[in-house]
C-alpha cells in the first residue's frame, strides 16, 4: 500500500500529466491535417453506443422522481407544481449529472480499454511508424466526439425523462400531454437551460480526456488495460462532480439561481 | 584464402554499396539501467543484417530509437544520410515512408479489415505514388506478394498467427520501403510457419530489392537470411561477422548463442 505522502505526490504527478495531455490536445486540435472522417465515425460510435442507455436512464429518472415526489406534493396540495419542479430539477441538475455519469461508465471505460489495448499491442507505435500522428487520429477525435455528443445525449435524455414524468402524471392525475408540457415550458427559463447545456460540453470533454489519457498512457501489459478502463471511470466521475460544483458556482454568480 | 582475407573481401564489397542505415555510438538509459552503451551499425543497400542478442540486451530499444519511437540519449542515427534525431515531425514522417517495420506482435489494427490495415499508411503518403484515387491495386499487389489476396475483407481476428504475420509484412511493404526492419519475425510461430515466414522474407527482399535489418534470437532464421550478423551483448557490439564465422567461434559467449 502507498504511504499517504507518496499517494499525495503521485496524485499531483497524475494531475500534472493530465494537464500536459490536455495542453497537447489543444495544440493538436487546431493544426492540420484534420481527421474529419474519423471524427464523424467516433461521433457515430459514441452517440450510437450510448443512446439506448441514456434513453432508459432518462426515462427511469423521470418515473422515479415523479413517483417519489408526488406523495409529498399531494400532502401540501401542490401537485399542480409537479411539472415545474420535475422539469427544473431534471434540466438543471439531475439530467446532466446522471446522464454524464452513465456516459462516463460507458464511454470513458470503453476508450480507456480500447486505447490501452492498442498501446500494449504496439498498434499506436505502428500508426506512428506509418507516418500518421496517433494522438491526432485517436485522441483528438475521441475527445471532440465525446464533447459534442454528450450535450445532444443530455438533451435527448432530459426529454425522455420529462416524458417518463408525464406518463406518471397522466396515469395518476389525468394530466394531458399539452397541459403537462405547457407547464414545463412555462417553468423553464433561459438561466435553467443555457448553463446546464454549457456544462455538458465540459462534462463530455472531461470524460473523453480522462478516457484517452488513461488508455494512451497505459502500460503494464494486459493488467494495465483493465486498470486503465477502471481508473478512467473513477477519475472521470470524480472530475464530473468537481466540474459540476464549479459550473453551479459560476452560474450562481451570473444568473443568481 | 584464409578467414581474415574473407572478411576483408566481403567488407570491401559492402563498402562499394550505398549506405542505407548508420548508427554511431548510440546510448540509451532508463534511470540507472544502461540499455545501449555505444552501439554501432551499418546497413548497406540490398544487405540482410541480423542482430542477435539475449532478452534485455537492448535489441528492441535500438530498433525503436531507429524509427524515432524512442529518443536516444546520445549518438547518431542516419537513415539514407538523414540524421533522424535532428528531423522535425514532417521530415521524420517522410523518412519513415522509406522504412517498413514488422512488429514482433504484428500490431495489426484489430478494429479494421485487412484492406483498411493496408490502406492506413497510404492515407498520408499516397503522394509517393503520384495522384491516385483507388488504392485497391496497391493493396492487392502487397497482398499478392504475401500470397493472401483472398483475405482482403477479413478482420485480423479471423486470421491465424502466420497469416497475421504475413499481412503485417504486406502492410510494411505497401509504401514500397527501401529498408525493412523485422522485430523477431518468427517469434511465437510453429517451426513450419517460421520456415514459411523466413522464405517469404527472402522472396520479398528479391522482389522489392530492400535492405533488411532483422532482430532475432532464432538461430535457424539467422542462418537462412543473414549475410552479416552482429551479436549484441550489454548494449554493445560484442561480435560481428557472417553466420559461419560466428557459429564456428571458440569464444564461450558467442558459442552460447548457437547452442
Amino acid at each position: 500500500m502507498q504511504k499517504p505522502k507518496n499517494a499525495f505526490k503521485s496524485f499531483f504527478i497524475e494531475v500534472g500529466e493530465l494537464s500536459y495531455f490536455a495542453g497537447r490536445f489543444f495544440k493538436e486540435v487546431f493544426s492540420r491535417p484534420f481527421e474529419f472522417r474519423e471524427l464523424l465515425r467516433q461521433c457515430y460510435n459514441i452517440g450510437n453506443k450510448s443512446i439506448l442507455l441514456v434513453g432508459v436512464t432518462g426515462f427511469i429518472i423521470g418515473l422515479v422522481l415523479t413517483l417519489q415526489t408526488r406523495p409529498t406534493l399531494e400532502e401540501f396540495g401542490a401537485v399542480s407544481w409537479m411539472p415545474s419542479m420535475v422539469s427544473i430539477s431534471i434540466i438543471r441538475e439531475i439530467g446532466p449529472v446522471i446522464i454524464a455519469l452513465t456516459f462516463a461508465g460507458r464511454i470513458a471505460s470503453g476508450i480507456g480499454a480500447e486505447l490501452g489495448s492498442m498501446k500494449v499491442t504496439e498498434q499506436i507505435d505502428a500508426m506512428e511508424v506509418s507516418g500518421t500522428n496517433p494522438f491526432k487520429f485517436l485522441v483528438v477525435t475521441r475527445i471532440l466526439a465525446a464533447t459534442l455528443m454528450l450535450p445532444i445525449l443530455v438533451i435527448f435524455g432530459d426529454a425522455v425523462a420529462l416524458y417518463g414524468s408525464y406518463i406518471i402524471e397522466n396515469t395518476k392525475g389525468d394530466v394531458s400531454f399539452v397541459l403537462y408540457f405547457n407547464k414545463v415550458f412555462k417553468a423553464l427559463e433561459f438561466s435553467d437551460i443555457f448553463p446546464a447545456t454549457i456544462k455538458t460540453f465540459f462534462f463530455g470533454f472531461a470524460i473523453g480526456l480522462v478516457g484517452c489519457f488513461k488508455g494512451y498512457t497505459c502500460n503494464k501489459g494486459t493488467v494495465g488495460v483493465g486498470m486503465a478502463a477502471n481508473s478512467a471511470v473513477v477519475y472521470a466521475s470524480m472530475l464530473l462532480f468537481v466540474l459540476d460544483f464549479i459550473a453551479v458556482f459560476v452560474t450562481d454568480i451570473f444568473f443568481e439561481i | 584464402m584464409n578467414q581474415t582475407e574473407n572478411i576483408l573481401e566481403s567488407s570491401k564489397e559492402l563498402q562499394d554499396r550505398k549506405l542505407m542505415l548508420e548508427i554511431v555510438d548510440l546510448r540509451k538509459s532508463f534511470g540507472d539501467n544502461h540499455v545501449l552503451n555505444g552501439f554501432n551499425l551499418e546497413l548497406y543497400e540490398g544487405e540482410n543484417l541480423v542482430i542477435m542478442g539475449k532478452s534485455g540486451s537492448g535489441k528492441s530499444v535500438m530498433i525503436k530509437c531507429l524509427v524515432g519511437l524512442m529518443p536516444a540519449d546520445s549518438g547518431t542515427i542516419k537513415v539514407m544520410g538523414k540524421d533522424i534525431t535532428k528531423l522535425n515531425r514532417v521530415e521524420l514522417d517522410d523518412t519513415r515512408t522509406d522504412i517498413g517495420f514488422l512488429f514482433q506482435g504484428n500490431a495489426l489494427y484489430d478494429s479494421m479489415t485487412v484492406r483498411e490495415n493496408l490502406e492506413f499508411p497510404l492515407r498520408r503518403h499516397k503522394a509517393k505514388f503520384g495522384i491516385i484515387e483507388d488504392t485497391t491495386p496497391l493493396v492487392m499487389e502487397a497482398l499478392e506478394s504475401v500470397g493472401l489476396a483472398h483475405t482482403i475483407n477479413l478482420m485480423p481476428s479471423e486470421l491465424s498467427g502466420g497469416m497475421q504475420k504475413r499481412i503485417a509484412l504486406a502492410r510494411a511493404l505497401i509504401l514500397k520501403p527501401k529498408i525493412i526492419l523485422y522485430d523477431e519475425p518468427t517469434s511465437g510461430l510453429d517451426p513450419i510457419t517460421s520456415k514459411e515466414i523466413i522464405e517469404l522474407m527472402r522472396r520479398v527482399q528479391k522482389q522489392y530489392k530492400t535492405s533488411s535489418l532483422i532482430i532475432t534470437h532464432d538461430v535457424d532464421c539467422a542462418r537462412v537470411v543473414s549475410e552479416r550478423m552482429i551479436l549484441l551483448v550489454d548494449g554493445t557490439n560484442y561480435a560481428e561477422g557472417t553466420f559461419a564465422e560466428l557459429a564456428s567461434s571458440e569464444e564461450e559467449q558467442v558459442k552460447a548463442f548457437f547452442k
